[in-house]
């Protein structure tokens, strides 16, 4: 029997990560993800779960740890945020080119300066490029369940790549939410210990991440790249078999909402996909043919599954809880490229909102929404963002 | 090298590897003016200085040429000396 619990976001991260027996867990505090490992910890030391718990000195070790611990053969995890996650960059790109299947919480937090804990997702996917899988989460409860899938799929022989479950700071992580939590038995049913066919073996001494030149280093990428197209069938599969056995849903890649006969389709990540649904509902009621497509993986980035959910709508706004500086919000980059002379493609907004925190609400969104049909109707191609909820005012002036 | 996933190779084989071919400049010891003190020893960061019996032996294999040796020798009796002469 599955049990029904009021959790806070960060104990059901918690309950999932022991649900899923790492034996190596690291840990270094930073807000706002210091929640999740303290639950661990307390597990740990209870007896309730057999795992080596390493206290490191900084971030950059937490991610060595598991690094290491993950080449021996464990089941390796631990949680971070913001800077921390920044911190751990160089390690992440290194274990992603060793195929290191461990997993990572990354609690969506704004980078530095100027200094501020609130919530936004410029951490997590400023690492798109180092070749983690990343899952985006909009409730604690699909938080619980992305995590057993998360260990499932990068231990996959054919995947081999850390998967980082990148949820909402504060927003998800300090929230109570009603939580379902699955029977220990039926996880350890669906993931089966770790069993590497290559580990560190003082018996059969290897080296991983051995040296690779200019005859090597592209083909090395490219058989990376090919992982990460094989993970788009695999992840949608591994999703639908949790879904049979905990009985919760939520898409593969992607989850569209009413999008069907959209004329405009949001597009968006994380915690605020869920304040759009409402925001759609009531557009919906009063006329508006609005709908959602929320990316529940966005690396790999499912662009074949986008497409079919936006081809027939006039406009898509994406919106983007981060910024490339210089240029725009990265998934506005990554959809129209993919987007770019496919035949009646939608006009793609970009949108930036919700940096450091600043709200996503329902009035907010359906300013985004009036914004994209203007732009549609003049017929004029948005090259730069459109800015949500910015405030001109005290915008400081010089350069 | 072959190309693996995660590039994962047999361990240890760097002993195969024979880094003396970067080296543009070899010491040279000259045993008359060598009072065995082991200081060219201890610091070749390379541990291609091997003793043996009384006298130093350089391992050519794995001296990169660095000069630490020639520049700590107190007997001067290292000379470095271009790989092209």
């Amino acid at each position: 029997m599955s049990v029904v619990k009021v959790l806070e976001g960060s104990e059901a991260v918690a309950l999932a990560v022991k649900a899923c027996r790492p034996q190596v867990i690291s840990a270094y505090p930073i807000s706002p993800q210091t929640h999740i490992v303290e639950g661990i910890a307390k597990f740990v030391a209870d007896g309730d779960m057999d795992a080596e718990y390493v206290r490191v000195d900084s971030e950059f070790s937490a991610a060595s740890v598991i690094s290491g611990a993950s080449a021996a053969g464990s089941r390796a995890y631990t949680a971070s945020s913001s800077q921390g996650l920044l911190l751990m960059s160089e390690v992440l790109y290194a274990s992603c080119g060793m195929r290191l299947p461990f997993v990572i919480t990354g609690v969506n937090r704004t980078v530095s300066a100027p200094i501020s804990i609130q919530v936004d997702q410029q951490d997590t996917m400023s690492l798109r490029d180092c070749g983690m899988i990343q899952l985006f989460v909009e409730s604690s409860q699909e938080a619980y369940d992305a995590h057993i899938t998360a260990f499932k799929i990068a231990e996959d022989p054919k995947i081999l790549l850390p998967v980082m479950v990148c949820m909402d700071g504060w927003v998800l992580t300090h929230s109570y939410e009603r939580i379902t939590l699955s029977e220990e038995k039926d996880v350890d049913h669906f993931l089966p210990p770790f069993k590497p066919a290559n580990f560190l073996d003082v018996k059969n001494p290897k080296t991983w991440g051995s040296i690779g030149e200019e005859d090597m280093v592209m083909e090395f990428r490219y058989s990376v790249q090919q992982a990460m197209q094989y993970a788009k069938g695999r992840i949608k599969e591994i999703f639908a078999e949790w879904a049979g056995i905990s009985g919760r849903n939520y898409g593969g890649l992607i989850e569209s909402y009413k999008t069907d006969d959209a004329e405009v389709i949001l597009l968006a990540m994380g915690s605020m996909a869920g304040t759009m649904k409402d925001a759609v509902d009531n557009l919906r009621s009063a006329g508006d043919k609005v709908g959602l497509v929320k990316i529940r993986s966005y690396r790999p980035f499912p662009y074949e599954d986008i497409w079919e959910a936006v081809k027939g709508a006039k406009a898509v706004a994406v919106v983007d809880a981060n910024l490339s500086l210089g240029s725009e919000g990265a998934i506005g980059m990554d959809l129209k490229a993919k987007l770019y002379g496919a035949p009646n493609a939608p006009l793609v907004v970009d949108v930036i909102a919700g940096l450091g925190g600043r709200d996503v609400n329902e009035s907010r969104i359906k300013k985004i929404v009036e914004k994209v049909k203007e732009a549609q109707a003049s017929g004029y191609f948005l090259r730069e963002p459109y800015w949500a909820g910015l405030n001109p005012t005290i915008v400081p002036q010089g350069v | 090298m072959e190309l693996t996933i995660g590039a994962v190779v047999k361990g240890g084989t760097s002993l195969g590897y024979k880094t003396g071919s970067w080296r543009d400049q070899r010491p040279v010891l000259d045993m008359k003016k060598c009072k065995v003190c082991g200081q060219c020893e201890s610091v070749c960061p390379d541990s291609a200085v091997h003793v043996v019996e009384e006298t130093y032996i350089i391992d050519y294999d794995y001296c990169k040429g660095c000069g630490l040796c020639a520049y700590e020798c107190p007997a001067d009796a290292i000379t470095m000396i271009r790989e092209d002469k």
